[in-house]
């Protein structure tokens, strides 16, 4: 689809072709910068934004882009200036709101059996099947990625289904693990110890592969759907856990 | 044809592949990773005619030993240490030519942390996201040596080793650390009280550092509010100050988000100084100067 042309004048904040994001530039070290937002859908659009820029050319060439909840770090500019004009610049951009309706979407099977799926179910104030087709029912979107290669923080949910981390984190959690924490929902690339509180499992689905190309099932901006997999299914299906 | 060139008879305390990292893929969570004193891993290669990209191998204080399986040529920079070819001296800084048969060890670092043994032709580990470099965060390229592991070299640079130099630079490692770091992008998370202290304190380095953070004791910074922020971007270099108050300076496998607020970022000079720091170096912080616009 078109991308609506970047730093046009716009008459209004709320004009389709673009709003004021108002962002808040920090200084990361000399060559980078943390561009801090009021909230995550705003952080997310300015990072469409970069994106587009840096794919037509139209931004300074920079080492990393990197989202996080309300922020998006860019590092590794050429220069301190480059990193200083950009600082000035930024808070003048009108950057159009997210569509929802671009990006290519990935669905994740799932067999809601996790062993806090009570846990939140009570938190929810629903049945566990009713937290399974809540969760099922959400359209899901990579925010940003983080604590290992290939996992992605999934924004969607709606704010009454925010849930805590577990009061102590497990030593070990599965590869495939489907987990909920704050307004996050998060599968675990491999086996790793974690706080977040278990659904599911994703059986099928790699995340993270080294050797294939991309290695990253999951990007920035990525919509995600999790699919859940029958009661048949349930049923040992003699595939190997890859662990590590 | 891959053919084995070396076996790993003393794998050392801790020697992982290293090589010149995987920046541009943080979005993904990937940390850059790279050895850690990037400019004696440069050098070795250098002293070689390598590539750029050719990997090295990073020991950590005790150094590594490796049985020649044919001859190769190998080099030893970084942290100083006593090099022997089967038990006779070798020349440290400069290219040695090791016979097939015969035991190169790269003693334990007299100064400094960590030494890099580089070969003609580099060690030919498999690649991950485009690096060599081994990553103790994440788990991406190849494992730390181990005793009886056997490697291969890639092929031996066509023009062949540049003639060797008298002496190669060196930076001995200071008595005392000095970082200079540019404060934010979270200093206001912070009292202006804390601010000095990190400006005005002794830390020392703790033995508890390693290949992803450079760990300080001493005063903790003041801070102006509590809590923890929502996960965002790491830098290399960034100077994270937990709760408990300790300041910890990312080295080259840091995770790429963090929730802990980061009161300064270390200039990259001082990168290959804090990898060579021993446990207990003082630690002192300066400011690095103009802070960006945009505040």
């Amino acid at each position: 689809m078109a991308a609506v042309p970047a730093g046009r004048a716009a008459p209004a904040d709320r004009s389709p072709a673009g709003a004021a994001v108002r962002p808040v530039v920090l200084p990361m070290g000399t060559r980078g910068l943390l561009v801090e937002l009021a909230d995550s859908g705003r952080a997310e659009a300015l990072h469409a934004e970069l994106l587009r820029r840096r794919a037509a050319g139209t931004l300074p060439p920079v080492r990393e882009i990197v989202p996080g909840a309300r922020t998006i770090l860019l590092d590794g500019f050429a220069d301190p200036d480059t990193a200083r004009r950009l600082a000035a610049e930024l808070p003048t951009w009108r950057v159009p709101p997210l569509t929802g309706g671009d990006g290519r979407v990935v669905e994740i099977p799932v067999r809601y059996d996790g062993p806090d799926l009570a846990e939140v179910a009570a938190l929810w104030g629903v049945s566990e099947d009713e937290v399974a087709r809540i969760h099922a029912a959400t359209d899901f979107r990579v925010a940003f990625c983080g604590f290992a290669p290939g996992f992605g923080y999934l924004t969607g949910l709606d704010e009454r289904y925010h849930v805590p981390r577990r009061a102590t984190p497990r030593t070990r959690v599965p590869a495939g693990a489907v987990g909920l924490a704050g307004g996050y929902t998060g599968v675990y690339p491999r086996s790793s110890p974690g706080g977040w509180q278990l659904i599911g499992t994703a059986p099928d689905t790699v995340l993270w592969d080294a050797r294939r190309s991309p290695a990253a099932l999951l990007s920035p901006g990525t919509r995600v759907r999790f699919v859940p997999l029958d009661h048949a299914a349930r049923r040992p299906s003699g595939r190997r856990g890859r662990e590590d | 044809m891959r053919t084995e060139a070396l076996r790993v008879v003393r794998a050392g305390a801790l020697t992982p592949v290293q090589a010149l990292g995987r920046a541009g893929h943080a979005h993904l969570g990937v940390p850059r990773s790279g050895a850690l004193d990037e400019a004696a891993h440069r050098l070795a290669n250098r002293l070689l005619g390598n590539p750029e990209t050719a990997a090295t191998l990073e020991t950590t204080l005790t150094g590594c030993a490796v049985r020649a399986l044919r001859p190769v040529l190998a080099v030893v920079t970084g942290a100083p240490c006593r090099v022997t070819v089967d038990g006779r001296p070798a020349a440290w800084g400069q290219p040695v030519r090791v016979p097939a048969g015969a035991v190169l060890d790269v003693g334990a670092a007299t100064h400094g942390v960590r030494s890099y043994l580089g070969f003609a032709g580099g060690v030919d580990a498999e690649e991950g996201l485009g690096s060599r470099a081994t990553d103790l965060l994440s788990g991406l390229g190849p494992d730390p040596l181990r005793d009886g592991d056997t490697l291969a070299l890639g092929a031996v640079p066509a023009a062949g080793s540049p003639a060797a130099p008298d002496a190669a630079p060196w930076v001995a490692p200071p008595r005392e650390l000095v970082l200079p770091v540019t404060f934010g992008p979270r200093d206001d998370w912070f009292t202006p009280e804390g601010l000095r202290t990190l400006l005005t304190g002794t830390y020392r380095v703790s033995a508890a550092s390693n290949r992803i953070g450079l760990r300080l004791e001493g005063p903790a910074p003041a801070r102006a509010r509590e809590g923890e922020l929502a996960s965002e971007g790491m830098v290399l270099g960034a100077v994270q100050v937990p709760p408990e108050g300790r300041p910890v300076v990312f080295l080259s496998d840091h995770p790429t988000t963090g929730g802990y607020p980061v009161i300064g970022v270390v200039h990259p000079a001082a990168l290959g100084a804090m990898a060579q720091a021993r446990p207990g170096t003082p630690v002192r912080f300066t400011p690095a100067g103009a802070v960006p616009a945009g505040r």
